[in-house]
C-alpha cells in the first residue's frame, strides 16, 4: 500500500480529533462514565504503548531494562521530560558499552 | 506580543520535541521510511505516541482500517485537551483560529496553554506551536538522517528516547494518584500479557485492546475523576 495514503489517514484523523472539539464542542459531556474514560485513557494508552515496547527498543532486553529503570526512577522523582528521556538513553548506552 | 510570549514560554518544549523526535526519525528509518516520509509525518502529525504507532502500523503492512483506529485510540486524548482548552479561549479566537491551533493541541503545548494565566489568545497559542513545530521537525530530519551515520550502539541507545518521554509521562501522575496508578499498571498488564499470549497480534491493536478495557475498568471502579478540578 502507498506510503502517502497512510501518512494521509495518519494526519487526517489526527487533525479531526483535535478540531472537532476545538472548533465545534462548547458544553460539558453529560455522561460521566464517557468523561471518566476519557480523563484516563492517555494514561492507559501511553502505558500499553510503552510496556512491552519499551523492552525490545535498543536491541537487546539487558540494555533496555537498565535504560528503562532508569527513566522510571527519574520520572518518579519528577525530573524534566528531556532528562528522563536522555537518562534511559545514557543508561541502556552504558551497558552496551560494558556488555 | 502574545505570541512572543508564547515562543518564549514555549522553548523548553521546542528543545524537548528536538531531542525525542530524533529517536522518531531513527524509528521511523529503521521502519523502512524515508527521510522525507519520516519528516512529513511529523509536520502532519505533531505527535509522538501516535507516530510511533502509525510506523509500526506501515511496517506491518497494517490496513487503513487499522492506522485511523490505532490513531483514534492513542490521540483520542488530544479531543479532552481541545474540549478543555476551549473552554478557556479568549473572544478574539474565532473559528478560522480554532481550524488552525487545534493542529498544535499536543500534550506539552495543552499542558502549557492551561497554565497560562487568563484566557489564551490564538497569538499565544501559536508561539508555543511554532517552537514545538520547528524542534519536532527538524529534530526528526537529525535523527532520520544521522541515524543511519551514527554508529548502531549509539542509535539503539536513542531508540530508547521516544519510550523514556511515554515513561516521564505516566510516572509523575502515578505517583500522585491512585486511580492513575491502577489505570498505568492494568494497562502495562495487559500489553505485556497480551504479546506474550498472542505474538501475532499487531502492535496497534494491542495497544487499543489494552488501553480501552483499562480505561474503561478505571472509568467503571473510579468515576468522575475528572471532577475533582471543578470541585477544588
Amino acid at each position: 500500500m502507498s506510503i502517502a495514503l497512510y501518512i494521509l489517514v495518519m494526519a487526517g484523523v489526527t487533525y479531526l480529533i483535535r478540531v472537532i472539539p476545538f472548533a465545534a464542542v462548547r458544553g460539558k459531556i453529560r455522561s460521566r462514565f464517557v468523561r471518566s474514560f476519557l480523563f484516563y485513557i492517555p494514561y492507559a494508552v501511553l502505558s500499553a504503548m510503552t510496556f512491552p515496547a519499551i523492552f525490545y527498543s535498543t536491541g537487546d532486553t539487558l540494555s533496555a531494562a537498565v535504560g528503562t529503570a532508569a527513566a522510571v526512577i527519574l520520572a518518579y522523582f519528577g525530573l524534566p521530560l528531556i532528562v528522563v528521556s536522555l537518562g534511559g538513553s545514557l543508561a541502556a548506552f552504558a551497558v552496551m558499552l560494558i556488555m | 506580543m502574545n505570541y512572543t510570549k508564547g515562543l518564549r514560554d514555549g522553548i523548553p518544549v521546542g528543545l524537548g520535541y528536538l531531542a525525542v523526535s530524533f529517536g522518531f526519525g531513527i524509528t521511523a528509518v529503521r521502519a523502512g521510511l524515508t527521510v522525507l516520509q519520516a519528516t512529513v509525518i511529523s509536520a502532519t502529525n505533531l505527535t509522538s505516541a501516535g507516530q510511533a504507532a502509525g510506523v509500526t502500523v506501515i511496517a506491518e503492512n497494517g490496513t487503513l482500517i487499522e492506522m485511523a483506529l490505532v490513531q483514534l485510540v492513542i490521540n483520542i486524548r488530544y479531543s479532552l485537551m481541545a474540549l478543555s482548552l476551549s473552554q478557556r479561549l479568549d473572544s478574539s479566537f474565532n473559528t478560522g483560529h480554532r481550524l488552525i491551533a487545534a493542529y498544535g493541541i499536543t500534550d506539552e503545548i495543552f499542558a502549557l496553554a492551561s497554565m497560562h494565566p487568563g484566557r489564551v489568545a490564538p497569538g499565544y497559542m501559536y508561539g508555543l506551536i511554532t517552537d514545538g513545530f520547528m524542534g519536532w521537525v527538524a529534530g526528526t530530519v537529525l535523527g532520520a538522517v544521522a541515524g543511519d551515520v551514527l554508529p548502531t550502539m549509539v542509535s539503539n541507545a536513542l531508540g530508547i528516547m521516544i519510550y523514556g518521554m511515554f515513561v516521564a509521562l505516566i510516572i509523575p501522575p502515578s505517583k500522585k494518584e491512585k486511580n492513575v496508578l491502577f489505570t498505568v499498571a492494568t494497562a502495562a498488564a495487559l500489553s505485556i500479557g497480551l504479546k506474550l499470549l498472542f505474538p501475532s497480534l499487531s502492535a496497534g491493536f494491542g495497544v487499543i485492546i489494552a488501553g480501552a478495557v483499562s480505561a474503561g475498568a478505571a472509568a467503571l471502579l473510579f468515576p468522575a475523576a475528572d471532577d475533582k478540578e471543578e470541585k477544588a
